[in-house]
Parts: C-alpha cells; structure tokens; sequence
C-alpha cells in the first residue's frame, strides 16, 4: 500500500467535506478498497471513514418504500425484518453477496459506489427502479451507472441511502463464479408500479435492462415467455469463465428461473 | 501516518499506535504476537484469517487495524480456558478429526463461532452454506462439518 492519512468523519457533512478538502476517497466496508490498496491499484492521499455516520446507518420502510443507509452492511440488510416483508427478494440477494465474513464488512454504499460489472445490488437497484440519495441530489437508477466502475458520483460526493420501492414481487437469481463468488451473469426481475423491469449485471460493462425480456414478460410472466427469448451475444462479456454467447444464453435462463422464483 | 489505536483482543484493552496502512492480521500477527491467526492467501478469499469483531467474522487480511478501533477483537487464542481447556468447538475439531495440516483451521473454527452464534441448530446444508468463505486444502469438509456440529451441540449443553 501507498501510504494515507485517515480520517474518520463523524456526520455527511463532515466527510463531505474532508473528501472536498484532501481529493481523498470513502472508505467503507474496505471489501474492494482496501484489496485496490493491498494492490496498489488506488493511492488515495486520504482515506475518509465512513463508518462514525451514524446517520449513513439503518433500515426503514417509508410508506411504499424500503429505504437503506449506505453504510448498512450486507449482513444486516439479509436479516432484517423489514426488507423481508417489503422485498424479500433483495434480502435474499444480499444474503448470496460473496460470504459470510464479506457480508459481516461489506456495505449497500461501497458496492454501489464501487459499480463492479459483476456486483449483486446494481441489479436490484436497476430493477426495481429505486433511487440512490447523495449528499447532493437525488439519482434515478437509470442515471447513477454510468459504466464499468463508473458512476454519476462526484469526487465529493457520498451515497446516504437508497430507497427501493417494494414491488408486487421480485426475485434474484444469479449464477455464481465460483472462484470470486461473484455474478457470472444474475438477473433481477421485478413487477413494479412502472411494469415489468429485468436489469442483467454480470454479462456487460455495468449493470442494463434486458428489454426484449420486459416486453415478454409484460405480455406473459411465466418463466417459458423468459426461455423464449433470444438474447443477442453482441457487446457481452468474454472471458476464461464464458464467452458472450455463454453469457447471452444465461440471461434468458436466469430471467425464466428468476420467474419461477418470483411465483 | 501514525495514528492511535484502542480496542479489545481476547477481552483484554489494547492501546497502541499503528501505521494507518496496518491490516488488523499485522495488528495480530506481528503488533500482538497473536499468530495463530493465519494468513493464507492474503487476497479475502481462504479465510484462514478469519477472527470476531463485535462477534462478527471477518477477513482480518481484508480489514484495516484502524476500522475495528474501539471494537472487540476474538482470536483463535482467547478460545481456551486459562488452564487450557480447549473451547467446545476446539475439541469438536480434536474428537471429529476436523483438521489435518490445521493451517485453516483457526479460521474455521472463528467462522463456526459466528454462525453457531446465528444458527445453533444448523443442519448440515447450512454449514456448508455458511462456511463458503473457508477454505481447506487437505480435509475434503466432512470432518469439518462433523466437527462443527458436535461443536454446536457441545455449546448448546
Ligand atoms: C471474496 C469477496 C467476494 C465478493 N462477492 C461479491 C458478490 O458476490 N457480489 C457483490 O455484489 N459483491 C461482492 N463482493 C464485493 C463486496 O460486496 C464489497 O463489499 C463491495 O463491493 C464494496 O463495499 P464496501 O462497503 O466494502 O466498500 P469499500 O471497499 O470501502 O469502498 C468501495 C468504493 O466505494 C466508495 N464508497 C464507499 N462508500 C461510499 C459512499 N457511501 N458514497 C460514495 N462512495 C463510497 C469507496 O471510496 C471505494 O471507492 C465481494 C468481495 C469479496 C472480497
Ligand atoms: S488470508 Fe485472509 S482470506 Fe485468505
Ligand atoms: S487442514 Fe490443511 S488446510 Fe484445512
């Protein structure tokens, strides 16, 4: 590791504004972070710790929405009460994230700050149309991923919480690469207020909606409306673990198998 | 940069000052002499360096010293009684021929604490699940998994 200085912040504000101050980064559950730092693939000049906020912490169900903290780790969102009555299919994708000791550290925050092609949360906040609140504004799901490892973040800007509007039903289904427990390809699907939505994370540069599986869907939510849709390989993911055409098959298999799921 | 550390290790208060770059295993390992914590694959993938913190497992070569400041930190060494009674879970791994090398098992039995801590009556489905983040080059997981349940039903007593 390059060296640092830490600071740890004690409200938004103040990390906000020691991120502004050194040009540093937030440092989370340091699940991503602190293995870029072991690397030497980051060299952040400050680390900011987020993890005094109490007000980045918590989950609560607003009304038609469940909302969750950015420090809120994996662990805590797959046992609590409220996302498994409002979205049990998000408690139990957080439950599938990597491990338990990954779980025990990881946040809601990090991984979506992190914007990991193959990361687990991107796809259920893609599918189920939430919104990502920072200590600026207020970003619809389609406008916060921007690209692999990318996202409409500032510099200085932090994610506070997300809020996931519950769905009529939901599920998860990812196809795990067993070596890095990551999503090979996994598939969100959702029947939500603004229709049918499926975002795919895993098989391209950033998480995307599969469109010819929402009009399927749409017209028939049954897994054999899924199977039947052909996904075109081009601009996929190729690599050791699949090809494109791997990838583009999987889709439509994880999408009927999400289906089942959803019941 | 230097900062100053306060935490728990195996119900003892630690003061210290660390490098910032410090990862809690170096903390362990090298700061505390505490070297039955193992470092695998230095990578967050084996689990050999898994310990509690808050109760909590975690992948102490994937945590920095300074993130537990102030936490309660459980090693492999604070598991036995001070005459040296070895923990229930400990001679689990003893009785059921759950280690051989033993060079993961630190971590494993660390891991087996918290999810016994979750799920004490965890069949053996449930282990398997639970301990995904261990890995075990030499046992094959059967005497790991036999190990781990006579470990819970011992607690349980
Ligand atoms: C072995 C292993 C297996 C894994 N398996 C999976 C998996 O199956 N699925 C999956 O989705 N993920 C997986 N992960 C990743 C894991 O979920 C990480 O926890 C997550 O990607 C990063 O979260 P973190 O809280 O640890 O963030 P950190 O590592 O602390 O930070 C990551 C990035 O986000 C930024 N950041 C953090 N919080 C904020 C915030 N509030 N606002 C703005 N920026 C912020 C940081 O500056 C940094 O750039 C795995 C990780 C490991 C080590
Ligand atoms: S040494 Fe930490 S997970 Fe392998
Ligand atoms: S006993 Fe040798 S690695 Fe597990």
């Amino acid at each position: 590791m390059y060296t640092f200085e830490l600071k740890k912040a004690d409200s938004v504000a103040n990390a906000a504004a020691l991120l502004a101050a050194s040009g540093g980064k937030a440092l989370a559950g340091g699940q991503s972070l602190v293995a870029a730092l072991k690397l030497r693939l980051a060299q952040p000049g400050t680390l900011v710790d987020l993890s005094g906020i109490a007000e980045l912490k918590g989950i609560r169900r607003e009304g038609t929405h469940v909302v969750i903290g950015a420090m809120t780790r994996h662990a805590d969102v797959a046992a609590s009460a409220e996302v498994k009555v409002g979205i049990p299919a998000l408690a139990a994708l957080a439950e599938g994230i990597g491990d338990r000791q990954v779980r025990n550290m990881g946040t809601l925050g990090g991984s979506l700050a992190n914007n990991d092609p193959a990361a687990c949360y991107p796809a259920a906040v893609l599918g189920l149309d939430a919104v990502v609140h920072t200590s600026k504004r207020k970003l619809a799901a389609a406008d916060f991923f921007k690209g692999m490892y990318e996202t409409a973040l500032a510099e200085d800007e932090l994610i506070t919480s997300v809020s996931f509007p519950v769905p009529a039903k939901a599920a998860y289904v990812k196809f795990v690469q067993p070596a890095s427990r990551f999503a090979l390809v996994g598939v969100f699907v959702a029947q939500t207020a603004g229709g049918v939505r499926v975002a795919v994370t895993g098989a391209g540069s950033s998480v995307f909606r599969a469109k010819a599986l929402e009009d399927a869907l749409a017209k028939s939510f049954t897994a054999d409306a899924a199977k039947a849709v052909k996904v075109p390989a081009t601009g996929l993911n190729s690599d050791l673990h699949g090809s494109a055409e791997y990838r583009a098959h999987l889709i439509s298999v994880l999408a009927a198998r999400a289906v089942t799921a959803a019941g | 940069m230097s900062i100053p550390l306060s935490l728990t290790v195996n119900g003892q208060a630690v003061t210290t000052t660390v490098d910032a770059r410090t990862l809690l295993v170096d903390l362990l390992r090298t700061g505390l002499a505490l070297t039955g914590t193992h470092v695998g694959c230095d990578t967050a993938q084996c689990g050999a360096c898994t310990v509690l913190v808050d109760g909590r497992a975690v992948k102490s070569c994937n945590v920095l010293a300074a993130q537990v400041a102030g936490a309660k930190v459980q090693t492999i060494e604070g598991l036995a009684a001070e005459d040296g009674t070895l923990h229930p879970m400990q001679a689990a791994f003893r009785e059921c021929h759950g280690l051989q090398c033993g060079f993961c098992t630190p971590g494993m039995v660390m891991s087996a604490l918290d999810l016994v801590a979750r799920h004490p009556g965890a069949d053996e489905a449930k282990i398997r699940e639970e301990l995904e983040g261990n890995l075990c080059r030499c046992t094959g997981y059967q005497n790991i998994v036999k190990a781990v349940r006579l470990g819970a039903a011992e607690m349980a007593k």
